[in-house]
C-alpha cells in the first residue's frame, strides 16, 4: 500500500467500467430492443449504450484518480489515501447511474459515444503539438536562464569554448568561456565531410539503381543499402572508433604523417556512410517523379542515357534533390553518437580534417553527463546549444519539406 | 574494314562525328561505372562494418574457465588481512613460488580475482582444501584466445613471462577449459571485463521499449486515424490539420538528442522523477517514436481505397463505423509493421538516454521501472570507452546481440505483415 502511484485504484476504476458495461448492456437489451413486431424506433444498439456508460465511468474515474494524485503528490499519506480511494469508487458511480437512467429507445447513445471517440482521437493528434510546445518551452526556458549569465552575443560569436575551466575555478559564467564558434565550426566541418561522402554517393546509388540496374540487382542492392539506415548510430560510432579511425591513422603514418585516432575525418566519413540510404531513397523518389515524356524527348533528340540523366532528369529533379540534401544535412548536424565516440572533445578551431574537433551534440553530451547540479551555467549551456541545434534543424527541415512539396506538385 | 560501318552510319560517318561519339560513349560508360562504384562502396562499407564487429566480438561468446585446487590458510585478521590475500597465498603455494607482493599481484591477474574472492567468502573461514571453478582474468582470456602475441618482448605486452608459464602449467594439467560465455547474458555490468554481462542492459532496454510502445502505439495510431479520416480539411480546422501534419513531419526529423533535453527538462527537472530509471527512458522514447508511428500508420491508411469507406457510408454506417470496421482493419498490417520498425529504431537510440542519465554504472538487474537501469545501446557506449582489448571484444559482442535483436524484430514484423495481408486477400 506504500505505492507512490497506487495502480490498484486504476484497477478498481477498470472494474467499475466493466461493471457499468455489463449492467447497462443487460438493461438495454431488455428495454431498447423490445420484441415488437411493429416499427421499431431505437436510436442505438445495446452495445452503444454500454460503451457510453463504460466510457463515462472510466473518464470520470481516471479524472478523479489523477486529481487525487496531483493533490497528494508522490508521498503516500494514510489519511488522504483512504479518502482518495473512496472518491475513486464513489464518484464514478454517478455517471454510471446516469447511464442506467438514460437507457431508453429514444436516447441516441451511438451519436454520443462517437462524438466522444472523435474528440478523443483529436486529443491524441494534439500530442504532436504538445511535444513541440514542450521542446520549445523547455529549451527556451533553460536557455533564457543561461543567457542571464552569458551574453547571447558572446555565446554566438565568441571564439573560445572551455566550459570546464569556468567550473573548476569556481567562477561565475560571466568570466567563463562560452564562445560557441569553435563548436559550430566543428559541426560544420564534420557535416561538410559527411555530405561530401553521402551526397554524390547517395545520388549515384539512386540513379544507378533506378535507371541502370537490372531488377535483380536492384532487388538485392536496395534492401542491403537500406540496412545501413537501420543500424543504430552507437554501432557506427564504435565502428569509427575501432576500425575507421585506426585505418586513417595507419594510412597517414604510412604517408609519414602523425594523426590521432579521433579525427573529424573518421567521424565525417562514417556519418556519410550512415546518411547514404537517406539521400538515396529520397533522391530515388524525386528521380522517379520526373515524367517519362521528358526522358523520351531527350532520347529522341539523340542524347545518350547519361546525357538525358544529367541534363534533363537531374535538372528537373534538382529542387527535390536539394530538399533531400537539406534533410540529410539536418540529420548530420543532429547526429550525436558517432561524433561523441569518434571526433573527440577538444574545441579546436581548425579546418584540418585530421584534427579532433567538437560539435554541438558532443558538447551537449559532455556538459550533461556525469553528476552535477542542474542550474550552473555549464549545464544550462547545453540547453542553449540544444536550442541552436533545434532551430537550425527545424529551419532545414521546413525548407526541405517546402522544396520537396513544391516539387511534388510541379509535374502533377 | 570501315566500309561496313560507313554503310551503317550513312550520312553521319565522318571522323569528327566518330571522335565525338567515342567521347560520348566513354562518358556514358564512366557514368555507369560511377554508379556501380557508388553501390559497391555502400555495400563494401556495410560489409566492412559487419565483418569488423562480428570478427572482434565472436570470441567474446566463449570464455576460458579455470578449475583450481587450493589449500586455504585460516582466516586470521592479524596476519592475513583478507580473503584476497588468502587466495593469493594459496595460489602461490599451488604454483610453488614465494609469496611476495609482486608475485601475488601477478598471480591475481591471471584468474578473475573478484569472482574467486566472492567464492571463498561464501565458504568457511578455517584452513581447508577447496576446489573452485572461476573465469580466467580478461588478461589470461585474451592470451588464451591468441589476441596477445607471446613473441613480443615482455615490456611490450601486458602479460609477463611468469604469467604465461603459469597459464601453460594450468593448461597442461587440463584445468583450463573454454565454454560458452553464459555470463555475457546473465550477469549485470561489472568493472571486471570477465564478469561483465548484458543482463541489466537487456532488461532495461526491454522495459524501456515496452513502456514506450505501450504509450506511443495507441496514441500514434489514434492520431494517424484522426488525421487520416476525421480531421477537418477546410477552414480554420483545415489549417490546424495541415499545421499538425507539418509539425509531425518536423518532429520526426528533430535530432533525437533534443528529445533527451526535453525529457531532462520536463520529466526530471520539472516533474521530479529520478534519473536513470526506465520509466523516464520509456517516456522519452515514446515521444521520439510517436511521429514515426504516425507517419508509418498514415502511409498504411492512405493506400486503403476510399471506395470501401464510401460504400460503408452509403449503406448507412456512421463515419466512425466505416473507419473502424472497414478502413482500419485493412490498414492494420501495414500500421503494425511500420510501428514495430519504428520501435526497433527506438531500441537503438542512445543519445536521448544519455541525456536523462542512463549512463549510471548499474551492477544489479532492475526489477521495476523505477529502479536505476541501463539500456543495451548505452551499455555499448559505456564499454566502448574502456581501453583494454577485452572490453573491445565485449563491446563488439554486445553490438552483435543488439543487431541480432533488431534483425529478429524487423524480420518478424515483415513476415507478420505478409501473413496478415495474405489472409486479408482470401
Amino acid at each position: 500500500m506504500n505505492d507512490p502511484v497506487p495502480i490498484y485504484m486504476l484497477v478498481i476504476v477498470g472494474a467499475l467500467m466493466m461493471g457499468a458495461y455489463r449492467v447497462v448492456y443487460g438493461r438495454a437489451a431488455r428495454l431498447v430492443m423490445p420484441d415488437v413486431s411493429g416499427p421499431v424506433s431505437t436510436r442505438a444498439q445495446p452495445r452503444h449504450h454500454a460503451r457510453l456508460a463504460a466510457a463515462l465511468t472510466g473518464l470520470i474515474g481516471v479524472g478523479v484518480y489523477l486529481a487525487g494524485l496531483s493533490l497528494r503528490g508522490p508521498t503516500p499519506s494514510a489519511s488522504l489515501d483512504g479518502l482518495w480511494l473512496l472518491a475513486c469508487v464513489a464518484i464514478p458511480m454517478l455517471p454510471m447511474a446516469l447511464s442506467i437512467r438514460n437507457v431508453r429507445p429514444d436516447f441516441a447513445a451511438r451519436t454520443h459515444i462517437e462524438r466522444m471517440a472523435e474528440t478523443g482521437l483529436m486529443l491524441l493528434a494534439l500530442v504532436a503539438l504538445l511535444t513541440t510546445v514542450g521542446i520549445v518551452a523547455s529549451l527556451v526556458f533553460e536557455a533564457t536562464l543561461f543567457f542571464q549569465d552569458v551574453s547571447i552575443l558572446e555565446f554566438l560569436f565568441g571564439t573560445h569554448w572551455s566550459p570546464q575551466t569556468a567550473i573548476r575555478a569556481g567562477e561565475s559564467g560571466q568570466s567563463g568561456a562560452f564562445g560557441a564558434v569553435p563548436v559550430f565550426a566543428g559541426t560544420f566541418l564534420i557535416t561538410l565531410i559527411a555530405m561530401a561522402v553521402a551526397g554524390p554517393i547517395g545520388l549515384m546509388v539512386a540513379i544507378y539503381l533506378s535507371e541502370y540496374a537490372s531488377p535483380r540487382t536492384r532487388g538485392i542492392a536496395k534492401p542491403v543499402i537500406e540496412v545501413l539506415a537501420g543500424i543504430p548510430t552507437v554501432v557506427y560510432g564504435f565502428f569509427a572508433l575501432i576500425s575507421v579511425g585506426p585505418a586513417i591513422r595507419d594510412a597517414a603514418a604510412w604517408m609519414g604523417a602523425d594523426v590521432a585516432t579521433q579525427s573529424s575525418l573518421a567521424a565525417g566519413l562514417v556519418m556519410g556512410v550512415m546518411i547514404i540510404p537517406l539521400v538515396s531513397s529520397l533522391s530515388d523518389d524525386v528521380i522517379r517523379a520526373v515524367p517519362q515524356s521528358l526522358r523520351d524527348g531527350s532520347t529522341a533528340l539523340g542524347a545518350t542515357k547519361s546525357e538525358t540523366l544529367i541534363r534533363v532528369v537531374f535538372r528537373s529533379a534538382l529542387p527535390g534533390i536539394i530538399g533531400a540534401f537539406l534533410l540529410a544535412i539536418s540529420r548530420a548536424i543532429g547526429e550525436t553518437m558517432i561524433v561523441v565516440m569518434a571526433a573527440g572533445r577538444a574545441a579546436n578551431l581548425s579546418a584540418n580534417p585530421f584534427d579532433a574537433v567538437t560539435t554541438v551534440t558532443v558538447q551537449i553530451v559532455a556538459l550533461l553527463t556525469g553528476d552535477q547540479v542542474f542550474d550552473s551555467p555549464r549545464t544550462l549551456a547545453a540547453f542553449a546549444l540544444g536550442l541552436v541545434l533545434f532551430v537550425i534543424t527545424l529551419l532545414l527541415n521546413i525548407g526541405a519539406l517546402a522544396v520537396v512539396n513544391r516539387y511534388r506538385t510541379r509535374f502533377e | 574494314m570501315s566500309v561496313d560501318k560507313d554503310t551503317r552510319r550513312g550520312l553521319f560517318a565522318n571522323p569528327a562525328v566518330e571522335a565525338r561519339m567515342r567521347k560520348r560513349r566513354g562518358a556514358e560508360r564512366r557514368f555507369r561505372a560511377y554508379g556501380r562504384a557508388a553501390v559497391a562502396f555502400s555495400i563494401a562499407a556495410l560489409a566492412w562494418l559487419l565483418i569488423s564487429i562480428v570478427s572482434t566480438g565472436a570470441s567474446a561468446f566463449t570464455q576460458h574457465w579455470v578449475t583450481l585446487d587450493l589449500n586455504l590458510a585460516p582466516k586470521d585478521t592479524d596476519t592475513i588481512p583478507n580473503d584476497r590475500r588468502r587466495l593469493a597465498d594459496a595460489l602461490a603455494q599451488a604454483f610453488d613460488v614465494p609469496s611476495n607482493e609482486e608475485t601475488r599481484r601477478e598471480l591475481l591477474q591471471i584468474i578473475s580475482a573478484s569472482a574467486a574472492t566472492a567464492d571463498i567468502r561464501q565458504r568457511h573461514d578455517e584452513a581447508m582444501a577447496i576446489k573452485i571453478t572461476v573465469p580466467t582474468s580478461d588478461l589470461a582470456d585474451q592470451f588464451l584466445k591468441g589476441h596477445i602475441d607471446p613473441a613480443l618482448p615482455q615490456g611490450q605486452r601486458p602479460i609477463t613471462d611468469r604469467q604465461i608459464s603459469w597459464i601453460a602449467i594450468l593448461d597442461a594439467e587440463g584445468r583450463i577449459n573454454r565454454r560458452f560465455n553464459r555470463g555475457l547474458f546473465g550477469n549485470p555490468d561489472s568493472r571486471d571485463p570477465e564478469r561483465a554481462g548484458l543482463a541489466s542492459a537487456i532488461f532495461g532496454s526491454a522495459m524501456i521499449i515496452l513502456i514506450a510502445g505501450a504509450l506511443a502505439l495507441p496514441v500514434g495510431i489514434g492520431a494517424a486515424i484522426y488525421l487520416d479520416s476525421f480531421a477537418p480539411q477546410t477552414g480554420w480546422g483545415g489549417r490546424l490539420t495541415r499545421f499538425l501534419e507539418v509539425n509531425i513531419n518536423n518532429l520526426a526529423a528533430v535530432p533525437s538528442i533534443v528529445f533527451g533535453l526535453l525529457g531532462l527538462a520536463v520529466f526530471i527537472n520539472f516533474f521530479g522523477l529520478q534519473r536513470s530509471i526506465p520509466l523516464v527512458g520509456g517516456l522519452v522514447l515514446a515521444l521520439r517514436m510517436f511521429p514515426t508511428i504516425v507517419i508509418a500508420s498514415r502511409a498504411a491508411l492512405r493506400v486503403v481505397p476510399d471506395s470501401l469507406t464510401d460504400s460503408a457510408l452509403s449503406l448507412g454506417a456512421s463515419p466512425m463505423q466505416a473507419v473502424f470496421n472497414h478502413r482500419v482493419p485493412l490498414a492494420a498490417p501495414g500500421m503494425l509493421t511500420g510501428s514495430i520498425i519504428g520501435m526497433a529504431q527506438a531500441l537503438g537510440e542512445t543519445a536521448p538516454l544519455l541525456m536523462i542519465g542512463m549512463v549510471a554504472f548499474v551492477t544489479s538487474v532492475p526489477s521495476s521501472p523505477m529502479d536505476p537501469a541501463t539500456a543495451l545501446p548505452v551499455q555499448i557506449f559505456l564499454w566502448s570507452g574502456s581501453a583494454e582489448a577485452a572490453w573491445a571484444e565485449r563491446t563488439s559482442a554486445a553490438i552483435t546481440v543488439l543487431l541480432a535483436i533488431l534483425m529478429i524484430i524487423n524480420g518478424a514484423a515483415i513476415i507478420w505483415r505478409e501473413r496478415l495481408q495474405r489472409r486479408r486477400k482470401l
